[in-house]
C-alpha cells in the first residue's frame, strides 16, 4: 500500500508545527449555555406570543425621528466624474428589472384521426416584451389533410398585465379562412384563474359590425413530474347570423379536448389525446345545410412545444 | 524561461499526476480506470478540472497551512477571462478569476493595507465586489454606484486599508458573471490572536454550476415560472398518499400558490461544487484525528441556499459573516447564499467524512469529503425528502398549530408534529386575505405582487425551511450571539419597513412592489444615524438580503451581543429585524443575493449622507 503510505507522510507533512499539541482556546467551552438561548418568554402583549418561537428582543426603544430627503446626486461622481459613471448607472437600472424577452409556444400542433378525412389543427402564440407590456401574437387554423385550409387567423394584440394574473389584450384579429376573409378588432382577457387554471376570454368586432366571443380554458393535471393530462374547452358564439361563413346566431362552437403529453423536456412534449368538436344552434344547422358535419370525435396526436 | 513560468509548469505536472492518482483511488464508485477511449476522455476532462482550481482549493490540499496559491501582502493582481471549466466529466463556459473556479484565497491582516489590480480580459465590462468588507465606498466595486467598472483591457486598481478580520469572498457585480465562476475567497487574520483556536483550516466555497447559461436559465423562468421544479405535487403522488392531503391541495390551489416552490434554480440544471469540484471530483480536505479543524464556508451560489452537515462530526459555529459568534454546538446548519460560516470539528477517528451542502429544495446535494489520507470518500447519505411549504410560509401566522407552544421550545421535541401537513386547517377560504393591500399599505400592488403576507411573524428562532422535523440539531439565528459587545449601544432613532415582493409565475421580484429598474429611490441614511430596518417577506421563498459597506445587527434576544452580520436570510412570510449604524459615507448596493432575483429587480440603492450634504 505505497499510496497509503505516501498520503500518511504528506498528511504529516502538512500538518503545521505544533500542531499535534492541544491548544487551549476559548472553543475549549463549546458548551457554556449558548445552546438554548431562548429562556425568555414574550411579551403577553403579543397576541401570536404563543406561537412565537423567536426570542424577543428586548430593551430596545424606538424613536420616530424622521427620515432624510433622499439624495438626488450620486456619490460615485464626485470620484469619478459624472460622465465616466452615468453609462454603467443606466446599465444598473436596466439590468436590476429592465426584462425584455420573448416566448413562442405551441400548445396545439396536431394530426386528427377521424371518421371522414382526417385532419390538422395548430394554436400557438407567442409574446415579445417586457414584465407588463407585451406585443403578442396569435394564431390558430385547422383543416382537412386532403382538402383545403379550412380556418386560419392571426391576432397581433398588446397585452398588459393588470394584475398578478391577468393580462388585457387588445388588437387585431384576421381571419384568412373561411373566405371571405374578415378582419376584427380584439378586446381580450388572458391570464391564471384560481386553482391553476389558463383562461381567456375575447370579444370580436368585424369591419362589417359583426360581433362575436370566445372563451377556452385549460389545466394542466400533472400525474407525474413529466407526464401531464390538459383537459381543454372551447365555446364560440356569436352576436348575430353570418350565413356567408356558416356562422349562426348565439353558442356557435364547443370544443372538448383531453390530450395527455409526456415532457420529454419542459419545452418539447409530444402527446396524444381525444377531442370532441360540435356545432350547435345555428350554426349546425348551416353546416347541415351545406352537407358538412356538425360534430365529430378525434383522436389526435402532436407536439406541444415552446422556446 | 522565467522562475514563475518554470514553476508553473512544474506544478501543472504535479496537479495532473494527483489528478490521476485521484482518479485511480475510488474503488466502488463510478470512477473506474479508464479503459475505453470514452472513459479516457473523461479521464482526461477530469484532470483539465483539477486544473481549473486554485492549489488552496484543490483536492487533497492539507489546508490553508500549507498555502501555496494563495495570495497576500499589499500588492494583489487579478485577472478576469474567459474558462473551461469541467465538472462531472462535462466542461463549461466559465468566467475565471487567474483562470481558476473559485480565483484565488486572498488572505489578508488586519491592519495592512491592501492594493488589488484587477485586470479585465473579457470583452465586456466587469468588476469585484468584496462582500463583506468595510471599505470606502469607491472601491466597493458596484459598476454604476461605487464606480464606472472595469472597461475590456482596463486595470482598475482597489486600494483600501482592511479594518477587519475574518471570513469573506469576492465576486462580480457586472451582469450574471457571478453564476459564470466569477468568485472567490476572502481570508483576514486578526492583528491580535484569533479567539478562535485551531490546528488546521479549510476554506469551502459552495456554488452552483450549470452549462445553462445564467441568461437562458433567467429567460426560462421569465418563461414558465416552475421551469426547474421537479419535485410538484403529482395526482400519483396523491394516490400514494403523498404530500398534501387533497383537500390541501384544492385549498392552495385556489390561491394559486405551489406549496413545492422553494427554489426556482434547482438541481435540475446545477452541480453543487465546493472549491470547483463536484461530487464526482470529491473534493477532499485533509485533517490529522484529534485535530481541531476550522472550516471556512462561503456560500457563493447564484441561487443556492444550502443545509450543510457532516453526519457523524458535531460542528461548533464560531463565526458568521466574518464575526465571531460564541460557539455553538450544531449538527446541521443553513447558510443563505452570500453567508459565510466559520465551524470547528474535531473529528477523532481515522475515517472519511462526508461534508454534505444538500440544495434546501432536496433536488440535489455536494458532498466532500474530510479524510486522513487522499484517496477516501465521506459516505454519501441519500436526498432527503423535499419538504412542503406551510401557511405560515404565506405570513398567514402559525395556522398549523393547534396551541400549547412556547416560546423556546424545540421543535425537533414535539412528537407527532407535522409541519408538512396542516391538521385541523379550516378551510375557509373567506379567512384567508393573502393579497389584502392594507397589511402593507406602502407597498405598491399590481402584477408584480402575489402575495402579501399578513401575518409575518419573527422565525429567527425557527428552524429554516425543511429543517424544522430533522431528528438532530440544527442551527437557529437566535443561537447566534456575537463574541465581541456590540459597538453601538444606541436605542435607533427611527425604523423603516422594506417588504420583499414577488410574483412567481410572472418571476418578477422586488422591494416594496417597485423593481430598481422602475426609478425606485434610494433609501436614505444620515451619518452615523442608528435605525431599525424590518425585512417583511411577503414571497415564499427565504431571501439572503445583503447590504454592502456595513455590518448590522440582527434584532434577536436582549441587545448587547447580537449577531453581527452583512446578510441575513429572511425565512418566507417571515420577518427579520436589523439595527443598523449608517457609518460608512457614500453609496451602497442592498439587495437579495439570490442573483436572478436581484437581476428581476430585488435590488436598491443606499445612500449614506451628512444631512447638509444632502442635495
Amino acid at each position: 500500500m505505497i499510496r497509503t503510505t505516501i498520503g500518511a507522510i504528506v498528511s504529516l507533512a502538512l500538518v503545521p508545527g505544533g500542531a499535534l499539541a492541544q491548544t487551549a482556546a476559548p472553543t475549549a467551552d463549546l458548551h457554556a449555555g449558548h445552546t438554548m438561548p431562548m429562556a425568555t418568554v414574550p411579551a403577553a402583549a403579543d397576541p401570536h406570543a404563543g406561537h412565537n418561537m423567536a426570542p424577543p428582543a428586548t430593551g430596545d426603544t424606538i424613536g420616530n425621528a424622521p427620515a432624510p430627503a433622499p439624495p438626488t446626486d450620486h456619490a460615485a461622481d464626485a470620484v469619478w466624474g459624472a460622465a465616466a459613471v452615468a453609462p454603467s448607472r443606466a446599465a444598473l437600472r436596466r439590468e436590476h428589472g429592465g426584462f425584455t424577452g420573448s416566448m413562442i409556444l405551441f400548445n396545439l400542433a396536431e394530426y386528427q384521426a377521424r371518421a371522414g378525412t382526417d385532419g390538422y389543427r395548430w394554436e400557438g402564440e407567442g409574446w415579445f416584451g417586457g414584465d407588463i407590456n407585451r406585443f403578442v401574437v396569435k394564431t390558430e387554423g385547422e383543416g382537412d389533410v386532403r382538402g383545403p385550409l379550412e380556418k386560419a387567423e392571426v391576432q397581433a394584440l398588446y397585452s398588459r398585465a393588470i394584475g398578478p394574473w391577468w393580462n388585457l389584450q387588445a388588437g387585431v384579429r384576421y381571419d384568412i379562412r373561411p373566405d371571405p376573409q374578415r378582419a376584427y378588432a380584439t378586446l381580450g382577457i388572458e391570464g391564471l384563474a384560481p386553482y391553476w387554471f389558463k383562461a381567456a376570454g375575447a370579444l370580436f368586432l368585424s369591419t362589417k359590425g359583426e360581433l362575436r366571443g370566445r372563451i377556452e380554458g385549460f389545466y394542466d393535471q400533472r400525474i407525474t413530474q413529466r407526464l401531464i393530462l390538459q383537459p381543454r374547452a372551447e365555446i364560440e358564439a356569436s352576436a348575430q347570423s353570418i350565413p356567408e361563413i356558416g356562422v349562426g346566431v348565439g353558442l356557435t362552437d364547443i370544443e372538448l379536448g383531453l390530450r395527455l403529453r409526456y415532457e420529454i423536456a419542459r419545452e418539447f412534449a409530444p402527446y396524444i389525446g381525444v377531442e370532441w368538436a360540435g356545432k350547435v344552434g345555428e350554426t349546425a344547422r348551416f353546416a347541415r345545410d351545406a352537407g358538412d358535419r356538425t360534430s365529430g370525435t378525434s383522436f389526435v396526436a402532436g407536439i406541444r412545444f415552446w422556446f | 524561461m522565467p522562475q514563475a513560468a518554470l514553476e508553473g509548469r512544474f506544478k501543472t505536472v504535479r496537479i495532473s499526476m494527483r489528478a490521476l492518482l485521484c482518479f485511480a483511488e475510488f474503488p466502488g464508485t463510478d470512477m473506474i480506470l479508464p479503459t475505453s477511449r470514452r472513459g479516457f476522455l473523461r479521464a482526461a476532462s477530469l484532470v483539465t478540472g483539477a486544473m481549473a482550481v486554485p492549489g488552496w482549493a484543490r483536492s487533497g490540499t492539507g489546508g490553508l497551512a500549507s498555502g501555496s496559491d494563495v495570495l497576500s501582502g499589499e500588492d494583489i493582481k487579478l485577472s478576469v477571462g474567459h474558462a473551461m471549466h469541467s465538472v462531472g466529466g462535462r466542461a463549461g463556459h466559465a468566467i475565471a478569476i487567474n483562470g481558476t473556479v473559485p480565483g484565488p484565497l486572498i488572505r489578508l491582516k488586519e491592519g495592512q493595507n491592501v492594493r488589488l489590480s484587477v485586470t479585465n480580459t473579457l470583452a465586456e465590462d466587469t468588476s469585484i465586489h468584496w462582500h463583506g468588507l468595510l471599505l470606502p465606498f469607491q472601491y466597493d466595486g458596484v459598476p454604476g454606484i461605487s464606480f464606472p467598472g472595469i472597461k475590456p483591457g482596463e486595470t482598475f486598481v482597489y486600494d483600501f486599508p482592511i479594518r477587519q478580520s475574518g471570513t469573506y469572498w469576492y465576486h462580480s457585480h457586472s451582469g450574471l458573471q457571478e453564476a459564470m465562476g466569477h468568485f472567490g475567497s476572502i481570508v483576514i487574520d486578526p492583528a491580535g490572536a484569533d479567539p478562535v483556536a485551531s490546528d488546521r483550516e479549510h476554506v469551502l466555497v459552495l456554488s452552483d454550476w450549470s452549462v445553462m447559461h445564467p441568461h437562458k436559465i433567467y429567460t426560462r423562468l421569465k418563461q414558465n415560472g416552475g421551469n426547474f421544479n421537479f419535485q410538484k405535487q403529482t395526482l400519483a403522488g396523491l394516490l400514494a398518499g403523498k404530500g398534501q392531503s387533497a383537500a390541501d391541495r384544492r385549498m392552495w390551489a385556489a390561491m394559486r400558490m405551489d406549496p413545492t416552490d422553494i427554489s426556482d434554480a434547482t438541481g435540475a440544471i446545477y452541480t453543487y461544487l465546493v472549491n470547483g469540484h463536484g461530487p464526482v471530483e470529491n473534493w477532499t480536505g485533509l485533517f490529522v484525528p484529534g485535530e481541531k479543524v476550522r472550516l471556512r464556508i462561503i456560500n457563493a451560489s447564484a441561487m443556492t441556499n444550502f443545509n450543510v452537515r457532516i453526519p457523524g462530526l458535531a460542528m461548533t459555529v464560531v463565526a458568521a459573516d466574518g464575526n465571531n459568534v460564541q460557539p455553538v454546538e450544531t449538527d446541521e446548519f443553513q447558510i443563505g447564499v452570500a453567508e459565510t460560516y466559520d465551524i470547528i470539528v474535531q473529528p477523532q477517528d481515522d475515517r472519511a467524512y462526508g461534508f454534505i451542502a444538500e440544495g434546501i429544495d432536496r433536488s440535489g446535494l455536494v458532498r466532500a469529503t474530510l479524510a486522513p489520507r487522499m484517496g477516501m470518500v465521506g459516505e454519501t447519505p441519500p436526498l432527503r425528502k423535499r419538504p412542503l411549504l406551510t401557511m405560515k410560509d404565506m405570513g398567514m401566522g402559525d395556522m398549523d398549530m393547534s396551541g400549547g407552544a412556547i416560546a423556546g421550545m424545540d421543535h425537533s421535541k414535539m412528537p407527532g408534529m407535522d409541519h408538512g401537513a396542516m391538521p385541523g386547517m379550516s378551510h375557509d377560504m373567506g379567512s384567508m386575505k393573502m393579497l389584502d393591500p392594507s397589511v402593507a399599505p406602502q407597498v405598491k400592488m399590481g402584477p408584480g405582487v402575489a402575495m402579501l403576507s399578513s401575518m409575518p411573524m419573527d422565525r429567527t428562532g425557527e428552524r429554516p425551511t425543511g429543517l424544522e422535523n430533522e431528528p438532530h440539531r440544527v442551527l437557529t439565528y437566535s443561537q447566534l450571539r456575537s463574541l465581541e459587545p456590540n459597538p453601538d449601544k444606541r436605542d435607533p432613532s427611527r425604523e423603516i419597513d422594506i417588504h420583499l415582493t414577488a410574483n412567481m409565475e410572472r418571476y418578477m421580484w422586488s422591494f416594496d412592489g417597485v423593481k430598481f429598474s422602475e426609478g425606485a429611490e434610494p433609501l436614505a441614511f444620515r451619518h452615523n444615524e442608528r435605525v431599525r430596518v424590518n425585512l417583511i417577506n411577503d414571497t415564499m421563498m427565504p431571501h439572503p438580503i445583503h447590504l454592502h459597506g456595513h455590518f448590522f445587527e440582527v434584532v434577536m434576544g436582549e441587545k448587547g451581543n447580537r449577531p453581527v452580520k452583512h446578510t441575513v436570510n429572511v425565512l418566507p412570510g417571515g420577518k427579520v429585524s436589523f439595527d443598523l449604524t449608517a457609518d460608512a459615507l457614500g453609496d451602497w448596493a442592498f439587495h437579495c443575493h439570490m442573483m436572478l432575483h436581484m437581476h428581476a429587480g430585488m435590488f436598491r440603492v443606499v445612500t449614506v449622507r451628512h444631512d447638509e450634504d444632502v442635495a
